[in-house]
C-alpha cells in the first residue's frame, strides 16, 4: 500500500520521516488487511463452481487479490462464495456452514441460481436464491458468470470492505441484537421449513386461511 | 461374457406366449412384459441372448391411461442395437414391480430413483429408500399429477409470458410466498421429524458391532460430505470404518437435485437444449449431442455433412478437455494440491476459447440444434483448432505422460487398488473409461456408431487390470485417440450448410419414443424422450453415467483404506450436475 493510500489527510508528516511513519485510522489499516486476504471457503455447489476454479487458475489468478487461499473448513474462511444452485436438501448444510464461520464474514451469490433461482427456479427442490436465508453482500449475474465477472464481483466486495467501520458493522454491534449473525438452520419436513417463519407458515397452512387466499 | 447365440430376429412373444407382447403403439418399439414374468424374461435375455449390460431403467407415468410403466434398455457389450422392454402396472397405490437387481445389480440406484420420483415399489430390492429427495418428502414428484410449488401451467411457453406478457413473480402466486407447499392444516410446531437419516444409518448398522479374535471392536461411522474438498461438489458418502479399513459404504446424493427432468417435461423440445448443458457442465457439447440425437430420431431429420464433422470436432475437443481436468483433479485427490490442476486448466482455457468463439459461451455452449448446429465456425477458428490439434495438445498429452505415468507416488497410490473385474463392471452397468479399464472393449462410438464415427480410424482403448492405474492409462490414451479422430475430422471437413431446413424455435416431433445415446467422456450418456405429438416432451429422461457408475462404488471401496476412497471417487469421474440432475 502506498503512503498516499494509507495516510489519512490532515496530518503533516515531515518529508524525512515519510519513509518510516504513517498516520492512519484504525479502520483504514484494519480494512486494508482484511480486504487483501479474503479467504473463500472451498465449496462448490454446481456449474458456477467450475468457473470459480477457473478464476483461481493461471489465466485469471485470484491470487492477485489475496484470495487464492481456499479453506476447506468454515472456521478459517472469511467468504462464503455460493457458487451454484441452492437446493432444499443442501440449504440446511449451507446455513450451518455460514453459522460456523467466524466474523467478519461475507456472502457472495455467484450466478443466476444463487442470486434468484436461475434457470432451475421452478424446480421443486430449488431454493430461489440464497438471500432467502443468508444476507448477501455481492450478487454476480451470469449463468455462469465468466471468471472476469467473478473477479469484478470480488473487487466490489473489496470496495464494500473498504467502506466499513469497525464501530458500525453488525457483528460487533451490541445494541442491535435483532440483526444477528446466526441464522436458524432450516429443517427438512414434508417440504423445507424455515424456522424463522414458523408462525406465519402455521397461519398460512390453516384451512380457513387457505380458502380466503383462493377466493382472493 | 456371454456371446449371443441367436441373430437379431428375436421374437420374445413366441418364446413367452401370453407373458410378452410386442409394443404396438405407433412410434414405439420393444416388448411389453407381464410383471410376474419379468425376472424370467430378464434372465433369458441376459443368459441366453447376451444382453449383459442393462443400460437404463426408468419410469414413465401414463396418467391418461391410468398406467405406470417401467422401461428397461439392455445392450450387448459385444455391440449392436439394444432391446427395449417394459412393464406396465395399474396406477393404483401401491404400484409394485419386481426388482431386477438380482439379475442386473446395476439397476440398484436407478430403481431407488424410480421409487423416489414415481413411487413404484420394487419388490425384492435390497435397500429401497428415497435417493434424490429426502425421507419424509411428501409425494413422488415426477408423477404427472404432482404439482410443484411454483407450478404455473402444464406446458411452456406460459401464457402469462407469451402472448400476454404479464409476468407475476412466482413468489407472488404461491400462497406461502416461497418455493414451498404444505398440506392444509400443517402445523410446524406439532410436526415431529422422524430423522431423515435414520433409515440410512439403520441400513448400515448391521455392520457396526463385530467381534474378531475374541475382541469386540467398535466400528466408526464417518460422514464425508456434502461439503468436503474431495467429493467434487456436493456428494456425500457415509462410511463404516474398522480402523482405517472401509467396512461398508453408502453414497448419499440429491444435494444438487434440481430436477431438470420435471422442468424438461414442461419445456418445449428446443428449450431443453440449454438445460442439457448444465448436466455435465464440463462437456456441454457432448450433452447437446445425445439429446439432439434422440429428438432427431423421432423427427427423422438428417444432419448435413459439415455439421456432422463439426459435431465430432467439438465432442472430441470436449473429451480431451474433460480428461485433462480429470487428471489434474485426480492428482488433487492424491494430495498433489492444485499444481497439476493448473497445468490442466491452462489447456482447458484454450479449448474453451474455441467453444466461446463458436457458441458464444465458454461453458454452456447450447450449440447443437435438431438437424444441425446453431451457427457455423467463425473466421479464424479452424486455424486455432488446427494449431491446438496438430501442435500443442499432442505435446501436452505427452508431457502429462512423461511427468506422471512412471511417477513413483502416483503408481504406488493407484496400482492394484480398487480392482473391478470385467464381470462385475458389466453387471453393475459401468460404462466409459472405468469399464474399458476393466478390459471390456465397449465404446459406443464403435459398438453402435452414431453421427459419422463409423468413418474414422481409432482404437478402443482398454486395459486389463481394472484398477485405478488402468483407469488413468485408459484416459491418457483416449486423449491421443481423440486427437487422432480430430486430425481426420479436420482433414475431411467439407463446405456446405450446417443445418437441415430453416432454424426453428418450435419443432414438430411425431409421437413415439426414442433413445439417443453417445459415448460421453464419463460413459454412456443417454436421453430417453417420449413425444405425444405436442410441443413438449411427455417424458424426458437422462441416463447419466456419473449416477449409474456410482452403483459399484461400495464394491470398489470395501476392504480398502479410507484414504483411497477419495481417489477411487476421483477415478470414477463424477460430476454432480449430472449425478443429481
Ligand atoms: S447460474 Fe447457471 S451456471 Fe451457475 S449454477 Fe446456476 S445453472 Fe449453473
Amino acid at each position: 500500500m502506498s503512503n498516499e493510500e494509507l495516510n489519512s489527510p490532515g496530518y503533516e508528516i515531515p518529508p524525512e520521516l515519510q519513509g518510516q511513519v504513517a498516520v492512519t485510522t484504525f479502520d483504514r489499516i484494519y480494512n486494508w488487511g482484511r480486504r487483501s486476504s479474503v479467504w473463500p471457503m472451498m465449496f462448490g455447489l454446481a456449474c458456477c463452481a467450475i468457473e470459480m476454479i477457473a478464476a483461481q487458475a493461471s489465466r485469471y489468478d485470484m491470487a492477485r487479490f489475496g484470495m487464492e487461499v481456499m479453506r476447506p473448513s468454515p472456521r478459517q474462511s472469511d467468504l462464503l462464495l455460493v457458487s451454484g444452485t441452492v437446493t432444499k436438501k443442501m440449504v440446511p448444510v449451507i446455513v450451518r456452514l455460514y453459522n460456523q464461520m467466524p466474523e467478519p464474514k461475507y456472502v457472495v451469490a455467484m450466478g443466476a441460481c444463487a442470486s434468484g433461482g436461475g434457470p432451475f427456479k421452478e424446480g421443486y427442490n430449488v431454493v430461489a436464491g440464497i438471500d432467502k436465508f443468508l444476507p448477501v453482500d455481492v450478487y454476480i449475474p451470469g449463468c455462469p458468470p465468466t471468471p472476469q465477472a467473478l473477479v469484478a464481483g470480488m473487487i466490489k466486495l473489496q470496495e464494500k470492505i473498504d467502506k466499513q467501520s469497525i464501530k458500525q458493522v453488525r457483528w460487533y454491534d451490541r445494541k442491535n441484537k435483532a440483526d444477528s449473525v446466526y441464522v436458524p438452520v432450516p429443517v427438512l419436513g414434508p417440504d423445507l421449513i424455515d424456522l424463522r417463519r414458523v408462525d406465519e407458515l402455521k397461519e398460512l397452512a390453516a384451512p380457513k386461511q387457505a380458502e380466503e387466499i383462493s377466493e382472493a | 461374457m456371454a456371446t449371443p447365440t441367436l441373430t437379431e430376429t428375436l421374437d420374445l412373444s413366441a418364446k413367452f406366449p401370453g407373458a410378452v407382447t410386442a409394443d404396438a403403439r405407433p412410434g414405439y418399439t420393444g416388448w411389453i412384459v407381464e410383471a410376474g414374468k419379468l425376472l424370467e424374461v430378464a434372465a433369458f435375455l441376459r443368459d441366453e441372448m447376451g444382453y449383459d449390460l442393462l443400460s437404463s431403467v426408468t419410469g414413465v407415468d401414463y396418467l391418461p391411461d391410468e398406467k405406470m410403466e417401467v422401461v428397461y434398455q439392455a445392450y450387448k457389450t459385444t455391440g449392436g442395437p439394444g432391446i427395449f422392454f417394459k412393464v406396465q402396472a395399474p396406477r393404483l397405490d401401491p404400484i409394485e414391480v419386481p426388482s431386477v437387481v438380482p439379475i442386473w445389480p446395476g439397476a440398484d440406484l436407478q430403481e431407488r430413483e424410480i421409487w423416489d420420483l414415481y413411487g413404484v415399489k420394487f419388490t425384492g430390492h435390497p435397500d429401497l429408500r428415497r435417493i434424490l429427495t429426502w425421507e419424509g418428502f411428501s409425494g413422488h414428484p415426477m408423477r404427472k399429477d404432482w404439482k410443484e410449488a411454483f407450478y404455473e401451467e402444464d406446458a411452456k411457453p406460459f401464457k402469462s409470458r407469451w402472448p400476454e406478457g404479464r409476468i407475476k413473480m412466482a413468489e407472488e402466486r404461491n400462497p406461502f410466498g416461497d418455493n414451498v407447499t404444505f398440506d392444509e392444516g400443517f402445523d410446524p410446531e406439532k410436526w415431529t421429524s422422524n430423522d431423515p437419516e435414520e433409515a440410512l444409518y439403520t441400513s448400515l448398522k448391521k455392520y457396526t458391532a463385530e467381534t474378531s479374535d475374541g475382541i469386540k471392536t467398535d466400528h466408526i461411522l464417518v460422514n464425508m460430505g456434502p461439503q468436503h474438498p474431495s467429493t467434487h461438489g456436493v456428494f456425500r458418502a457415509v462410511v463404516i470404518l474398522d480402523g482405517e479399513t472401509v467396512v461398508s459404504l453408502k453414497p448419499v446424493m440429491g444435494y444438487l437435485h434440481r430436477n431438470h427432468e420435471k422442468i424438461g417435461e414442461r419445456n418445449t423440445f428446443l428449450q431443453n437444449m440449454p438445460y442439457t448443458d448444465r448436466l455435465d457442465y464440463f462437456n456441454s457439447m457432448s450433452n447437446n449431442w445425445g439429446y439432439a440425437l434422440a429428438v432427431e430420431k423421432l423427427m427423422g431429420v438428417a444432419v448435413p455433412e459439415r455439421a456432422e464433422y463439426i459435431r465430432v470436432i467439438m465432442a472430441e475437443l470436449s473429451r480431451i478437455q474433460n480428461h485433462l481436468i480429470w487428471t489434474g483433479m485426480m492428482l488433487n485427490d492424491l494430495g498433489a494440491y492444485f499444481t497439476p490442476a493448473l497445468y490442466a486448466f491452462e489447456e482447458r482455457e484454450l479449448i474453451l476459447d474455441i467453444f466461446e468463439a463458436v457458441a458464444g459461451s465458454r461453458m454452456m455452449c447450447n450449440y447443437f440444434r435438431f438437424g444441425g448446429l446453431a451457427r457455423d465456425l467463425p473466421e479464424g477458428t479452424l486455424e486455432k483448432i488446427k494449431d491446438l490439434v496438430f501442435d500443442r495438445l499432442a505435446a501436452k498429452v505427452d508431457e502429462f505422460d512423461r511427468l506422471l505415468t512412471e511417477n513413483e507416488i502416483l503408481v504406488a497410490r493407484l496400482k492394484g487398488i480398487s480392482k473391478l473385474s470385467p464381470e462385475d463392471a458389466v453387471a453393475y452397468s459401468m460404462t466409459g473409461p472405468v469399464l474399458r479399464a476393466a478390459g471390456v472393449p465397449y465404446d459406443i462410438r464403435r459398438a453402435e456408431p452414431y453421427g459419422i464415427y463409423d468413418r474414422f480410424d481409432f482404437d478402443v482403448v482398454t486395459q486389463t487390470d481394472g484398477d485405478m492405474y488402468a483407469r488413468y492409462l485408459v484416459r491418457l490414451e483416449e486423449m491421443r485417440q481423440s486427437l487422432r479422430i480430430l486430425r481426420q475430422a479436420i482433414a475431411g471437413l467439407p463446405e456446405g450448410p450446417i443445418i437441415t431446413g430453416k432454424p426453428q424455435y418450435q419443432v414438430r416431433v411425431p409421437a413415439g419414443e426414442a433413445y439417443g445415446r453417445i459415448e460421453a467422456p464419463k460413459g454412456e450418456l443417454g436421453y430417453y424422450v417420449i413425444s405425444n405429438g405436442k410441443p413438449n416432451p411427455w417424458r424426458y429422461h437422462v441416463r447419466a453415467p456419473s449416477f449409474i457408475n456410482l452403483t459399484a462404488l461400495e464394491k470398489m471401496c470395501v476392504g480398502g483404506k479410507i484414504a483411497d476412497f477419495v481417489a477411487i471417487l476421483g477415478t470414477i469421474d463424477i460430476v454432480l450436475g449430472e449425478l443429481d440432475r
